[in-house]
């Protein structure tokens, strides 16, 4: 069986960081900017960046409506960050006009935890991936505020001022963390996504 | 017992580390950073997509011809611009002035640039940056001088160009040179790297890093000088990570839609038919100078070692 195509969606952000991560997962991994390289892609990610950004860019080059349709055709995606902001319903402390895939049924608040000097490193478990827990790097991270009944809560902060809030969430094939596995070196959720790609195919 | 300590440190959320600072500078990878004197300046950058901005009380062209001591911006105005955009704010602090970086820690900005386009407030020494939760950027004209800002604990490096001037010579000279040298790191047998790395005024372990790497441990942008989507898709192409520009926006003839230009040709710098595009009818670019001009004691970049 041949190894799934993942794209990266590679309009802004850590790209690079989710392309190393996903190879070191097995799977063939390639940058998607337009709309027939989405077409070639089983599943996509969105990486950590600037949520303002990567939206203007989806709609400038043309990406929203394609990517709107894949994801109600089934198509699995991962997003960290600014990638989970991307996929959410509702968006607290954004901009009006800024919008996302509305692909899982939450509600996530930007900048969650506050400003650059409030970005942190903190242990985070994660239901269904064995093992230690992450070790999780949030930057300007959002929390997720609200889920609705078909969303599982995968990981929460368990320490610190913010004890309690969900960081990780999975609804069907979507997947959403507000930290960077990325950034770590450690590839187990990584690996969890594609064993889902591999499992919805 | 020191091991539980230990586990309980390491289980408490910790902020201010190196990889929150780092990883910060990599979410703006691919991104366009904009100086902005006033709120609504900071709106028209955030509307065209910007990822960042840069808040100042003048830009650098205007530094330049007004001349002067140029300083921190007043918090008051930096307070504004947090206030009006949902992007990150970065502001400017002099060379070596830590005092003005603490401010802009206490006004909660996401970076702090310890930048030569403000006057250095001490020629001898840099910011000791590790001592701060917030990040700093840094300019470098080399790899040595992005090294040894690197060992101070810049968390992000940035080409410096000629700020100011619409001439984008010097930014392309800093990233070529910069480039060229770590290649030439990688070439070196391990034995010539201790020699390197006496050259390069920079630590062996960091120079042996580069060597194994071949990148900078940190992110790299450019700055200096960038005017127009083609300079900024020029040094994406040339290596850079991603792009500041300073007058190059407000000092045009319509800096909404050469700021919107200049994001799409970041993103799609290697596409020739996305460049003709966003080229088109942007009116006035910045008059510009001639970095040639300058007389050699005005030059900004020559400012920090």
């Amino acid at each position: 069986m041949r190894a799934p195509a993942v794209g990266v969606l590679a309009l802004q952000g850590d790209v690079r960081e989710h392309v190393a991560a996903l190879v070191a997962a097995g799977a063939d991994v390639r940058p998607v900017r337009r709309a027939a390289e989405l077409d070639a892609v089983d599943a996509l990610v969105i990486p950590g960046g600037e949520s303002t950004t990567i939206s203007k860019l989806v709609d400038i080059f043309e990406l929203r409506e394609p990517i709107d349709k894949r994801i109600a055709g089934g198509m699995p995606v991962y997003g960290s960050c600014a990638g989970m902001i991307m996929l959410a319903a509702r968006v607290l402390d954004g901009r009006p006009d800024q919008r996302g895939f509305a692909g899982i049924d939450m509600t996530v608040r930007r900048n969650a935890f506050g400003r650059q000097v409030d970005s942190f490193e903190a242990p985070v478990r994660i239901s269904g991936v064995a093992g230690d827990p992450f070790h999780a790097v949030f930057i300007r991270a959002p929390w997720v505020e609200r889920v609705g009944a078909g969303v599982e809560v995968l990981g929460t902060v368990t320490e610190g001022p913010a004890d309690g809030r969900i960081v990780a969430v999975r609804q069907g094939a979507l997947l959403a963390t507000s930290f960077h596995p990325e950034l770590t070196g450690d590839r187990r959720l990584h690996a969890y996504f594609v064993d889902l790609v591999r499992d919805t195919r | 017992m020191p091991e539980t300590a230990a586990q309980n440190t390491a289980a408490a959320p910790v902020t201010g580390t190196a990889r929150v600072k780092r990883g910060m500078a990599e979410m703006l990878k691919g991104g366009v950073i904009m100086d902005v004197v006033t709120a609504e300046q900071a709106r028209i950058a955030e509307d065209a997509g910007a990822v960042a901005v840069m808040a100042l009380e003048r830009v650098p062209a205007d530094i330049r011809a007004q001349g002067g001591v140029s300083r921190m911006s007043d918090p008051d105005m930096i307070d504004g611009i947090i206030q009006a955009v949902s992007i990150p704010v970065m502001a400017k602090a002099r060379i070596g002035h830590f005092v003005e970086a603490q401010i802009l820690q206490s006004l909660g900005v996401d970076y702090v640039d310890e930048s030569e386009v403000l006057t250095p407030a001490d020629y001898a020494n840099h910011i000791d940056k590790w001592a701060f939760t917030v990040p700093f950027v840094c300019g470098a004209t080399n790899l040595g001088e992005a090294l040894r800002r690197i060992t101070e604990g810049a968390a992000m490096i940035r080409s410096k160009g000629e700020a100011g001037t619409g001439d984008v010579s010097n930014a392309t000279t800093h990233m070529r040179k910069i480039r060229q040298e770590i290649r030439r790191l990688q070439s070196l047998p391990t034995d010539e790297l201790f020699v390197a790395a006496k050259e390069l005024q920079a630590p062996y372990e960091l120079v042996k890093e580069i060597a194994e790497t071949g990148k900078l441990p940190v992110v790299l942008f450019t700055a200096g000088g960038i005017a127009t989507p083609a300079d900024a898709a020029m040094m994406m192409q040339l290596g850079a990570e991603g792009v500041f520009v300073g007058s190059g926006i407000f000092k045009s003839g319509n800096p909404a839609q050469r700021a919107a230009a200049i994001v799409k040709a970041t993103t799609f710098h290697d596409d020739p038919d996305v460049l003709a595009k966003v080229s088109r009818g942007l009116g006035e670019a910045m008059v510009g100078i001639n970095v040639d001009e300058i007389p050699q004691p005005h030059r900004l970049a020559e400012r920090g070692w």
